[in-house]
């Protein structure tokens, strides 16, 4: 039998005894009994000044170290300031625990102050989520809502504990037996679905393995570079698997979609096989579904059973785990080639290299000595290194950062993919850097999606959390500038944040308690970075100010298809060498 | 489109049916009709759903609501290996004139009259969507003033019974 203590005691003993070391949050009304005990415990609480910024933190925390990251908020606004990075955590596969507070169990349904309700409201845009309102249930709910947020595909999860059950007086015992009858994630592959797998894999002459965020989030990038090393295949990696495959490595072929690499587009659209691995044929990846990969069969092992069929049909299912899909795979594939068949791809690969050596990614430098935003995140990249973790926002800059640093290693490229949510970088940059404190953490970040978020610094500098900021200001609302340009006529409404002259980026920064540099010529950049890369103590922000009219290049426009991807402005690419 | 049958069992918790409803709204579904229940398993509530889609839709949103950690199963009923039946009440206007036919109508359905006023009266009739069509056919004509239906409920024949695997699956995690 337990002792007898209150539900936010019990509540704060069920996170020690998860293993919870950070969480991020903010006090209010229906949580602050939980906030007491929570004064004495081990469990270090960062006070952020925004809970989307506990949200994003929660989510950087997790995708950089692949522990469950925590957040927590009150009930009502407090909630409701969460749903941004709960659906985010949703669509990115991030697993995430958040825990609110909910105004007692008596005042639910009344309308009562504060309080909102956020188990209905995140019912669509969590794995799943809880109403605890009997305080002997706490124990269970926080070990079922990490079990489940870390297993399967993982996911965020919502707790919300009434007042009332917090302070009320319960029993606590630990370890607490779950109760999950319908939650049985597949783990292991079909072993007929393996062996056929591998046999279309040595027969096919075209194939490509299509790389996506789930071989991240699996921890199996060991395993693919290893499937990679003895076939011989080609690699494309989407924009959330960034890092699961070297960029240094020969066989990698870059970023396929809207603003991937002509390369790795064009091996999709040219394939006969697309050997998929924990990614869903989201649009930005197909372009127009009905024209993707048209010669292809589809391998498609994903740990997610719906997303097996849901936009591209699949000759070869694989439900499973890709840490225990891949190996097994590897054998099959091997106990073939020891059989004599290997898989002939030398005509494919000439193919392959004379669109990767036709179509570098590149882009514009200005005789008005004004900065290119790419040349400023490949230096960058380069200067800082791949042991460095680097966070993004959403918009330009992020999709430069995915193309222009070389990414070595899982888990250091972490940016908001599916949601495309605007403000990620700097508390996603903040969760990862207390997560991995040895490790070099840079936000890089646009200055539009800079001022959603960029309280945080503030939280950054009083808690000794001294993240790196690359600015990239270009004055805009860049991505949504560059379509102006493309398709409305360049009539530019409302894309012009003025952000070259308010605010003042570097007495911003100064002003949270952070380094504030700035940069505004090729000349400096590579100082300036170093010099920043020198600071420990703090914070630091660099303000880039970039030339405004900068674009992303290959593009694939919304709605149209892959093989209409466009090099730079009006420029397609020669696809007609490939046949000869 | 093609109407399909589907049984799903779930945990008897609190929001269990929000989820489901909310599911279907979501991925775009439209329930033709919905009905929940007990089971012969007191933590345990089967919800039969009647929906009309194509096939691959319909495997997304079995997949889908697999998802949702509450639903333990779900099996699609084939109307040939099942049997699926509704509950209508219908108040139909009458007279003195009408009052026999109506009444004779019923009886032909082998449909009860549960409640009759001087102006109205009330039909409970059980049986498969076609069967209750083709009554209110019947009874349109004398002018129907008020129109419930239950839901389609279903169960597969035979001696087996779908709960069987979930009571498993439930020892297995107790």
């Amino acid at each position: 039998m337990g002792e007898k203590i209150t539900g936010a005691q019990s509540l704060v003993r069920s996170l020690e005894a998860q293993g919870v070391t950070d969480v991020f949050g903010i006090p209010g009304g229906a949580i602050l009994p939980l906030y007491d005990p929570l004064f004495d415990s081990t469990i270090r609480h960062i006070l952020v000044r925004h809970e989307q910024g506990a949200g994003h933190a929660a989510e950087g925390y997790a995708a950089a170290s692949g522990r469950v990251g925590v957040c927590m908020a009150t009930s009502g606004p407090g909630a409701t300031n969460l749903v941004t990075p709960i659906a985010d955590a949703n669509m990115d596969s991030v697993p995430i625990v958040a825990i609110t507070g909910q105004v007692p169990s008596g005042a639910i349904g009344t309308d009562a102050f504060q309080e909102a309700d956020i188990r209905g409201i995140t019912m669509p845009i969590t794995k799943h989520n809880f109403l605890v309102t009997n305080p002997d249930d706490i124990p269970r709910a926080v070990a079922e809502a990490f079990h489940i947020a870390s297993t399967g595909r993982p996911g965020p999860v919502l707790v919300d504990v009434s007042k009332d059950a917090l302070q009320a007086e319960t029993e606590f015992s630990w370890p607490v037996q779950m109760d999950l009858p319908g939650y049985h994630p597949v783990t292991k592959p079909h072993s007929k679905q393996i062996r056929e797998a591998a046999r279309m894999i040595l027969g096919s002459r075209q194939p490509v393995l299509y790389v996506g965020g789930g071989v991240i989030r699996s921890g199996a990038s060991a395993s693919l570079r290893k499937l990679a090393d003895i076939t011989g295949i080609p690699v494309v990696t989407t924009l959330m698997a960034r890092g699961a495959f070297p960029d240094s490595h020969p066989q990698h072929l870059g970023m396929p979609g809207m603003h991937g690499t002509v390369a790795a587009v064009g091996a999709l659209q040219q394939s006969d096989l697309l050997i998929t691995l924990g990614a869903r044929f989201d649009d930005r990846v197909t372009g127009k579904l009905s024209t993707f990969a048209p010669h292809a069969a589809v391998i498609h092992a994903d740990i997610d059973p719906a997303e097996i069929g849901k936009n591209r049909e699949a000759d070869v299912p694989i439900v499973g785990d890709l840490a225990e899909t891949l190996p097994e795979l590897i054998a099959a594939i091997e106990a073939e080639q020891v059989g004599g068949a290997v898989g002939d791809y030398e005509g494919w690969w000439v193919t392959l290299n004379r669109l990767r050596d036709t179509y570098p990614l590149g882009y514009d430098t200005y005789d008005d000595g004004t900065l290119s935003p790419q040349y400023v995140i490949q230096r960058l990249g380069l200067i800082s290194g791949p042991e460095s973790i680097f966070t993004a926002g959403v918009g330009q800059h992020q999709m430069w950062a995915a193309q222009f640093i070389g990414y070595e290693h899982p888990n250091t490229w972490l940016n908001s993919g599916g949601l495309g949510t605007m403000g990620y970088a700097i508390p996603a940059a903040m969760g990862a850097k207390v997560a991995r404190p040895d490790a070099t953490v840079w936000a890089v970040d646009g200055d539009g999606c800079f001022q959603m978020t960029n309280q945080e610094l503030a939280t950054c500098t009083i808690n000794d959390i001294p993240i790196k900021v690359a600015l990239i200001n270009n004055g805009n609302l860049g991505m949504v500038r560059q379509w102006q340009t493309l398709f409305y006529n360049e009539r530019y409404s409302n894309t012009n944040l003025d952000s070259f002259r308010v605010p003042d980026f570097v007495k911003l920064a100064e002003a949270y308690g952070a380094y504030g540099l700035r940069c505004e010529s090729p000349e400096q950049v590579d100082a300036v970075i170093e010099k920043a890369m020198a600071i420990d103590d703090a914070p630091v922000l660099i303000d880039f100010v970039v030339h405004k009219d900068a674009m992303v290049w290959p593009m694939v426009a919304a709605g149209t298809s892959n093989d209409d991807i466009m090099v730079a402005r009006e420029m397609a690419p020669d696809w007609s060498g490939e046949d000869d | 489109m093609s109407r399909h049958t589907l049984s799903v069992l779930v945990e008897d918790k609190p929001g269990v049916l929000a989820r489901v409803a909310s599911l279907f709204s979501r991925r775009g579904f439209n329930i033709e009709s919905l009905a929940v229940g007990p089971t012969e398993l007191p933590e345990i509530s089967r919800i039969t759903i009647v929906v009309n889609v194509e096939g691959l839709p319909l495997e997304q949103v079995t997949k889908q609501l697999n998802k949702l950690i509450n639903v333990i199963k779900i099996v699609e009923l084939d109307p040939d290996a099942s049997v699926q039946r509704e509950i209508m009440l219908v108040k139909v206007r009458s007279d003195t004139d009408t009052r026999s036919h109506i009444l004779e109508t019923a009886q032909l359905f082998r449909a009860k009259v549960v409640d009759v006023a001087p102006e109205a009266i009330t039909i409970e009739a059980t049986g498969k969507v076609d069967k209750l069509q083709a009554l209110l056919k019947v009874l349109e004509p004398y002018g129907i003033k008020e129109l419930v239906k239950s839901g389609m409920v279903a169960v597969g024949r035979g001696p087996r019974s779908i709960s069987d695997r979930a009571i498993r699956s439930i020892d297995r995690t107790a």
